[in-house]
């Protein structure tokens, strides 16, 4: 029975969904069953908010190492699911949006999750660089053509690309980096994308059948 | 740092005298920005001054990261995890659960949550008890009856995937992949007098359409491995690789740039709203 009904849920809402899509009076019913979805997977961000406190308040508990780290995170968990959830400092109460201009969740959005996130992927810039002077030595064929790639890529987002080639008459302006780049963009670029969708498209359509028909379940777990 | 025998390391002298510098450098930055803001009250320029230092000390924590690992970088990375969920939280019960569920579930409650009362349903009070039996994950002993929403959300993915990834991301894409080969053509003279990338550069414009078409089929025979890779199929194969790797070399330059522009970002704000030196 714990893995029977969940297979058999599975089926049938999959099968609901797939023919849905195909039956032109069904539309409201995928509609309907779009906000199921959202209302059922709104609480996976309550599940993963629960669990992070659980695992955290271990943490203290048990004096683990970097324990006191763990009390900045619950503190910044509970202030700002406070603020949020009862609408603190919102211009407009209840009523309002909750990220509505000069309320204190959206100013504490703006000056610390912003920068924090922003400041977190900028980062990557440094790693990026230091990664690709190691890995993109032109070793092999398949590697000086991305690295020629990438180079021109980023020259033709810059000035620096378009001073180099300013020279190139217009008659050969496929030879300028700029357009170059937009080339590389459309043409070679959008047919591996393409590859890569499309391989992707099946994988999923296959991975879709398997879960439906009940050959995939490892969504299960392995205990019984 | 707690060591296995219970001792711990008490920070030495310089940990202690970095930290008071960094404190007191806040200190002085939150009074400035506070006396010289342009706020109308008071307490606005010192909330303001504050929020621009604290927003400014948390970038420069993430980026002491550069230098080492370090207990300001760890403390603006558990403050992020814990604000950034609370964050993601609130968004989903005041869009979805106040949005969607409650205008269908109670008068009294949409009412209090000023949102207007649409219809009764059962189906979102199903949908509801769904969502709170996946919270039950979270208990040991009933933590299995937790696959049954596990399973709701899974199957409504499965079943819209399948038909849609099916038409927009497989159909729509071999469909738009059939272009004309020879664009326009006007004429071998007029054909190689233009090479620019205008609509009347027939040239570039077939030779990005030939691109396309043959990228496409050699990249999707790189991702067949049923048939060995040799001969004609493997030489398909090899092009498929190159195209490939094009694609990744478009991506990872894409990637670079936007992540320099945040830098620039993160910069600016460092120097303009901070330091108000630009």
């Amino acid at each position: 029975m714990k893995r029977q009904i969940p297979m058999m849920i599975l089926s049938t809402i999959g099968t609901i969904f797939v023919l849905a899509y195909f039956s032109p009076g069904l539309e409201e019913l995928e509609k309907g069953g779009s906000i199921f979805f959202d209302v059922v997977a709104c609480f996976a961000f309550f599940l993963g908010g629960s669990n992070l406190v659980r695992v955290h308040i271990q943490k203290i508990a048990r004096h683990n190492p970097g324990w006191g780290y763990s009390i900045v995170t619950l503190f910044g968990f509970g202030l700002m699911l406070f603020i949020g959830l009862f609408k603190l400092g919102n211009p407009l109460g209840i009523a309002g949006a909750p990220t509505e201009p000069g309320s204190w969740f959206q100013i504490i959005f703006q000056y610390c999750v912003a920068p924090l996130s922003a400041t977190m992927y900028s980062l990557l810039a440094f790693f990026v660089a230091s990664a690709s002077y190691r890995a993109f030595r032109a070793k092999n064929t398949e590697a000086t053509i991305l690295l020629v790639a990438a180079f021109i890529i980023l020259l033709g987002r810059t000035q620096l690309g378009l001073v180099m080639t300013s020279w190139v008459p217009d008659w050969l302006s496929i030879a300028q980096i700029p357009n170059l780049a937009v080339f590389i963009m459309t043409s070679p670029n959008l047919a591996g994308q393409r590859a890569i969708m499309i391989g992707i498209a099946l994988g999923v359509v296959s991975m879709s059948l398997r879960l439906i028909l009940g050959i995939e379940r490892s969504y299960l777990g392995s205990d019984s | 740092m707690a060591t296995g025998n219970g001792n711990r390391k008490s920070p030495s002298n310089a940990v202690k005298i970095i930290l008071v510098i960094v404190a007191v450098v806040f200190l002085i930055s939150w009074i400035s920005k506070a006396t010289t803001g342009m706020a109308d009250s008071t307490w606005l320029n010192i909330r303001d001054g504050f929020l621009i230092t604290f927003a400014a000390f948390l970038t420069l924590s993430i980026f002491s990261f550069l230098y080492n690992d370090n207990p300001f970088y760890k403390f603006a990375e558990h403050l992020y995890v814990g604000v950034s969920a609370a964050y993601w939280m609130c968004l989903g019960f005041w869009s979805i659960i106040v949005g969607n569920f409650v205008p269908h579930a109670s008068k009294t409650l949409s009412t209090f949550f000023k949102v207007p009362f649409q219809e009764y349903s059962w189906f979102y009070y199903v949908a509801f008890a769904f969502g709170v039996i996946l919270l039950m994950r979270l208990l040991p002993k009933a933590g299995w009856i937790a696959r049954w929403p596990l399973a709701v959300i899974i199957g409504t993915t499965a079943g819209f995937n399948l038909s849609r990834y099916l038409h927009s991301d497989f159909m729509s894409q071999v469909g738009n992949t059939f272009q004309p080969l020879f664009v326009d053509w006007q004429g071998a003279g007029h054909f190689f007098s233009n090479l620019s990338l205008a609509a009347d550069g027939q040239l570039v414009m077939s030779a990005g359409n030939w691109i396309v078409v043959v990228g496409v089929l050699c990249g999707l025979v790189y991702f067949f491995f049923s048939k060995e890779h040799k001969g004609m199929f493997g030489a398909a194969s090899r092009l498929g690789i190159w195209i490939l790797m094009i694609t990744f070399g478009a991506s990872f330059g894409y990637t670079v740039m936007g992540r320099i522009s945040l830098l620039v970002g993160r910069i600016t704000f460092l120097f303009d709203d901070w330091l108000s030196i630009l």
